[in-house]
């Protein structure tokens, strides 16, 4: 007791200048917000506040399972995202090992710059110019002497999500993989070369040990990530046309909270994307670190 | 080691191997650049002509209209200014902000690291959502006001461990030498622990920059006053709402012309609003790899 008296009164600063700041934005935005949670067990008037407002148990949660957007909701937001993660996981890592092969570190430092551009253009322009490309009057049915909305339509709506996401993305994010592929060992390359390896041969015995760790790291986030995919591009994709499939649950929380003020019914479903988002982070966890003799996050 | 040789390794098979895959990477940045150059090429068009015809290297049929039009409104620069003043202000508090915290969490004897770490983590799993914070946000009378997009991820716990990590990778020599000196914390890390950092605190003001200036999801929540919105949410309108800020094209005599020099200003404003990034952005590019690598390993 008196040691830690002590350490205290040694190290104060730390405590107090150092970390407070950051403990005290932690607490009040994202703590607060988790105990504003129980307005989904509420009929929440704003007048009354949490503590006046009648409870209800899981009726809101009731009313979204068994309403019949439900499955068309959750359908649509899982095949988006893996889907999404299907196609788009394995390109940052092929980007990688090609840059990697490039020998001249002038042309691979262009090709970069090139590759990164996308990331720094804005969801909103990265839509625009969707929807400019895309359009009756756009460049490519210009190109093709066609007049097709893709806009409007509802089975394109994930092709287009997904490649533009790659397109946006996917150079961006080999960056974490071409770092870690300049730390392998250039000796061990050497050997494997100087014993007759393929480029197969050397990727498995030097190059993937090299981006395994991270690879899997980056898969267990993207997999807990599967419920949460981005507002913001679903919902500035989306027409009146194409909600049959681009309606995700993000975009219905925000239409049904925000626009129609159903706080609670809002909530509730806010909360179950919440937590099947966290079973999904557990479970991809434990499956990995079993494959991965126990090596998971 | 010359190239000549280190290439005269690789068999055959392998050649072939590897043209393919420079070709699928050729093709990759041929994805990457054709869009880019056509809407800077399509922004100088007339606009009649780019409808009906789509981009020609006849110059004559080039102008500036559409230039001229996004530079005189006034809602664009008054979304540029914001957007300027919200990602300065949120770039140098965050960044601010995580740099201390991920101090006392980068030191082995900090006391209730542990606990602070289960806090902290906690969040980048679970969190209230939506309708919660923005309850929240209103209660504290912070709609309306530029500090409702900027206190709620002013703290990145991502970005945290990325400083943690890149502090822990300092040679603990530098530490002693301060202790000897007599040197307090707050003089070891502004003097000495901050300096030695640069890459990591690039790459974060970078990110956090980029994001501020990129995002419009709580903008478009919390600021209605069309007065205080940032650039994203102008271009929301233009871009994806169709609907060109008055002034624009309101001289114009049929309903058509209209709509094509809508069409037109529309890679105009692209091209304005996303320059300065792509400007911005090459000159970081030297810090990337040093200041990623040193947060994404080690979780």
């Amino acid at each position: 007791m008196h040691n830690t008296l002590l350490y205290l009164r040694q190290h104060w600063q730390l405590y107090v200048i150092f970390l407070l700041p950051a403990l005290a934005l932690t607490l009040i935005f994202k703590y607060i917000p988790m105990g504003g949670i129980m307005i989904a067990f509420q009929r929440y008037n704003p007048i009354r506040g949490i503590m006046g407002s009648e409870w209800v148990g899981f009726k809101y949660f009731e009313r979204f399972l068994t309403s019949p957007d439900f499955m068309t909701y959750l359908v649509n937001t899982l095949k988006l995202s893996i889907y999404g993660l299907l196609w788009g996981f394995p390109v940052p890592i092929i980007l990688a090992f090609l840059l990697n092969r490039i020998q001249s570190t002038g042309i691979k430092k262009k090709i970069q710059l090139v590759l990164y551009m996308p990331n720094f253009v804005s969801v909103i322009v990265l839509c625009g110019i969707v929807r400019i490309f895309l359009s009756v009057t756009g460049p490519v049915n210009l190109l093709f002497g066609s007049q097709i909305n893709f806009m409007t339509m509802p089975e394109a709506f994930r092709t287009i999500y997904i490649a533009s996401g790659i397109w946006q993305g996917a150079g961006w994010a080999s960056i974490m993989y071409t770092a870690s592929l300049s730390n392998a060992s250039q000796e061990l390359k050497e050997a494997a070369v100087i014993d007759g390896a393929n480029i197969f041969q050397q990727i498995k015995a030097v190059e993937w040990p090299a981006i395994k760790d991270m690879v899997i790291i980056q898969f267990i986030l993207q997999a807990g990530n599967i419920m949460s995919i981005g507002f913001e591009k679903a919902y500035a994709l989306q027409t009146d046309l194409n909600m049959g499939t681009s309606e995700i649950i993000a975009t219905y929380v925000y239409k049904k909270g925000l626009i129609d003020g159903d706080y609670s019914f809002s909530t509730a479903v806010g909360l179950f994307n919440t937590v099947i988002n966290v079973i999904l982070l557990v479970a991809v966890n434990k499956i990995v670190a079993k494959m991965n003799d126990g090596k998971g996050l | 080691m010359n190239k000549k040789k280190k290439f005269a390794r690789y068999s055959a098979e392998d050649k072939a191997l590897l043209l393919v895959g420079y070709i699928l990477l050729g093709l990759f940045v041929i994805a990457i650049v054709i869009p880019m150059l056509y809407i800077v090429v399509a922004s100088f068009m007339d606009p009649v002509t780019l409808q009906n015809k789509g981009i020609t290297f006849d110059f004559s049929k080039w102008t500036l209209t559409a230039y001229e039009r996004v530079i005189s409104n006034k809602q664009i620069w008054v979304g540029f200014k914001n957007a300027v003043v919200y990602s300065i202000v949120f770039t140098v508090v965050s960044v601010f902000i995580t740099l201390l915290a991920a101090y006392p969490m980068s030191r082995a004897d900090f006391k209730g690291k542990g606990i602070f770490n289960t806090i902290f983590v906690i969040t980048m799993f679970f969190g209230g959502g939506l309708i919660p914070t923005y309850l929240l946000i209103n209660n504290l009378g912070l709609l309306d006001s530029m500090w409702a997009i900027i206190l709620p991820g002013a703290f990145s716990v991502w970005n945290m461990i990325i400083a943690r990590t890149y502090y822990q990778g300092i040679p603990t020599e530098l530490r002693e030498a301060a202790d000897v000196d007599g040197a307090n914390e707050m003089v070891y890390f502004f003097k000495i622990l901050i300096p030695v950092c640069t890459p990591v605190i690039a790459v974060l003001a970078l990110w956090q920059f980029v994001g501020m200036w990129n995002s419009y999801f709580d903008a478009m929540i919390y600021l209605n006053d069309s007065a205080k919105q940032p650039l994203q949410l102008v271009l929301r309108s233009i871009l994806i709402q169709n609907q060109p800020e008055s002034g624009m094209i309101s001289d114009m005599q049929s309903t058509a012309a209209r709509a094509q020099l809508a069409e037109l200003l529309k890679y105009a404003t692209i091209i304005i609003s996303s320059l300065p990034l792509l400007v911005m952005y090459p000159f970081f590019q030297k810090y990337f790899d040093s200041g990623i690598m040193a947060g994404s390993i080690k979780g």
